[in-house]
């Protein structure tokens, strides 16, 4: 099949409501979203907590933190995979090759890289300013409330990192997911199998579909990035 | 809290803060008077932000206790804490406008909504901002900026302000304005302050108390006209910009003067010590005029006329310093540059050094006391 014909046959199942590739985009975007939610529901705290603390601990779960970043989201599919295995120690909750398990695997794979930016962020914050929120009246809440106000944009940037993230990795998902048709069928694990399957029309228009999100997120965090004035004293 | 009248309003005891092996601040005893306002004068890395940031109950102390009016308060402290407020060399105002940042300690503090707006105003009216509560906070010059932190801080009514080098950052004439203008602020409203700085002529203006602090100890403590006009070692005179103090000793004392003996040159000072007192002598550069010897000297009330050579001319800013001397008596003139040209200044000229008995600070010279 030549390219423009590929182009073509794409074009048409992006506007064919009978495709199915819709409820895989919808399906994709709901696991990402949660889990890209529940990332930075953990990852912001931690990421505070890794940014503005100065114990022995705290440098010692900020590297643990730095490693999950550079972890391939495969070997988090794996790790999850053997937590919900028979014989893993979730075993019994029976949720291999389900939707929760694949939010579970890219919440893995997010909840480190929301965490890690957002401390980067928050550590870029100078001390004098959180103590002069502190002398100022600011509990510990309304001082970390002020700091990531004031690293907003870095936070977003976390944010956005983690669900780019998770909604372009495929081996996390594939492994816990099991690709199963209408039920943990993704864009990503969708496009793996009608490529090998030489239904490279359907794999284009996802493709281009899962670059669009992409072009989308980034766009926003280009947005965040230059957004507002930074206080410059 | 109701301090007594021989209480200070805040006193720190026996801190000790370590950071590193090689920095320990160790503090035995400071007070801060009610009302007043001292300086933590030091050269950078002495501890004094540290010393600030502790008695400000922002920062734990290793060991000792800090005391707001008698009671013992600390970090975990909120209630100590809220009757403090803190200006930083950085005034770190966050987004949004110059009155939603004065208000924010309000806001924080749980001060009611209806009450915020009028403290706001009058706050911002105190600094002379007042119609500029509408203005980005983050769209104002250095000096502006700098007088919103205070504004912000005031409006809280602290029994103590904070300050750490408030006024490092700007430029050297506008310092000069906002350092008079932090002067005005602090002492009308009776504020009482601790206010952190590296320059002396800041603390000067500023302060009517000061303590040095060096390597993380104390090495003076005063009213800062003393501290800052007789320093009581030659460490503490290098600091401040001065030779050395003069040692001598106390010839006579008659008519609210004493004459002095400092090796074997006589000086006034206004004073009243019996003869025979060991005694520490301090002239700041700025009292001492230089005249060529030979020439005419104006007939004028200064009693000190030492014929003495000049020992070195080095540049300080737009005038220069000349240190003179001969023996072991050492003194330094602050002299404009058309001065040195004029008078022909230049080491082994001869000279006379003049300055009035009242430019001369004097204290019994208690050596025991002397802290190197």
């Amino acid at each position: 099949m030549d390219l423009a014909t590929l182009i073509s046959e794409a074009a048409r199942l992006l506007f064919d409501p009978d495709s199915g590739l819709w409820e895989r985009v919808a399906l994709s975007l709901l696991v990402s979203a949660t889990a890209g939610a529940h990332g930075a529901l953990s990852g912001l705290p931690l990421g505070y907590t890794l940014g503005t603390g100065r114990s022995r601990a705290t440098r010692g779960m900020h590297g643990l933190v730095n490693t999950g970043m550079s972890l391939p989201p495969v070997v988090a599919g794996l790790f999850v995979f053997m937590l919900l295995s028979r014989s893993g120690p979730l075993g019994d909750l029976g949720l291999l090759y389900s939707r929760p398990a694949m939010v579970l695997a890219q919440f893995v794979i997010a909840t480190p890289l929301v965490a890690g930016v957002t401390a980067a962020a928050v550590a870029s914050v100078p001390l004098d300013l959180r103590l002069q929120a502190r002398s100022l009246g600011a509990n510990r809440l309304q001082e970390a409330w002020l700091t990531v106000r004031e690293a907003r944009r870095g936070v977003a940037a976390a944010i956005i990192a983690g669900f780019g993230a998770v909604i372009s990795e495929v081996g996390a998902v594939m492994l816990v997911g099991g690709n199963i048709e209408g039920s943990t069928r993704v864009m990503t694990t969708a496009i793996v199998l009608e490529t090998r399957q030489g239904r490279f029309g359907t794999a284009v228009a996802l493709g281009l579909i899962l670059v669009g999100i992409a072009m989308l997120v980034n766009g926003m965090l280009t947005v965040v990035q230059h957004s507002g004035v930074r206080y410059e004293r | 809290m109701n301090a007594s009248a021989s209480t200070p309003l805040l006193r720190a005891e026996g801190l000790r803060v370590s950071y590193t092996d090689r920095f320990t601040l160790d503090i035995e005893c400071l007070d801060v008077p009610e009302g007043g306002t001292l300086a933590l004068l030091g050269p950078s890395g002495s501890g004094k932000s540290t010393l600030l940031r502790v008695l400000g109950l922002l920062e734990q102390p290793d060991s000792g206790r800090v005391l707001l009016a008698g009671k013992r308060v600390d970090t975990r402290s909120r209630e100590g804490r809220l009757e403090m407020a803190a200006v930083f060399q950085n005034p770190y105002l966050f987004h949004g406008t110059v009155a939603e940042n004065v208000a924010l300690g309000l806001r924080l503090r749980g001060v009611p909504r209806s009450e915020r707006p009028g403290r706001v105003e009058a706050s911002l009216e105190r600094v002379g901002l007042s119609d500029m509560g509408d203005a980005s906070a983050l769209r104002l010059s250095g000096g502006e900026a700098q007088r919103v932190a205070l504004a912000r801080a005031l409006v809280l009514a602290p029994k103590v302000l904070l300050l750490d080098e408030p006024l490092t950052s700007l430029d050297a004439p506008l310092k000069r304005d906002m350092m008079v203008e932090f002067s005005r602020i602090l002492h009308h409203g009776g504020t009482t302050a601790v206010y952190v700085t590296h320059d002396q002529e800041e603390a000067g203006v500023v302060a009517d108390r000061a303590a040095v602090l060096r390597d993380g100890r104390i090495v003076a403590e005063g009213p800062v006209e003393d501290v800052i006009g007789l320093p009581r070692d030659d460490w503490l005179a290098g600091f401040v910009g001065m030779e050395p103090p003069l040692r001598g000793t106390v010839l006579s004392a008659e008519d609210g003067a004493i004459h002095v003996d400092c090796d074997g040159v006589e000086i006034v000072a206004v004073g009243a010590l019996p003869a025979g007192t060991p005694v520490r002598l301090g002239i700041r550069p700025e009292d001492v005029a230089l005249v060529k010897e030979g020439e005419d000297i104006p007939a004028t009330s200064i009693r000190n006329l030492i014929h003495t050579e000049v020992l070195s001319v080095s540049p300080r800013g737009a005038t220069y310093v000349v240190t003179v001397g001969h023996g072991s008596l050492r003194l330094a003139a602050s002299v404009s540059r058309a001065a040195v040209r004029e008078l022909s200044i230049a080491p082994e000229v001869a000279v006379v050094a003049a300055f009035k008995a009242t430019a001369v600070r004097v204290t019994a010279d208690d050596r025991a006391e002397v802290m190197v």
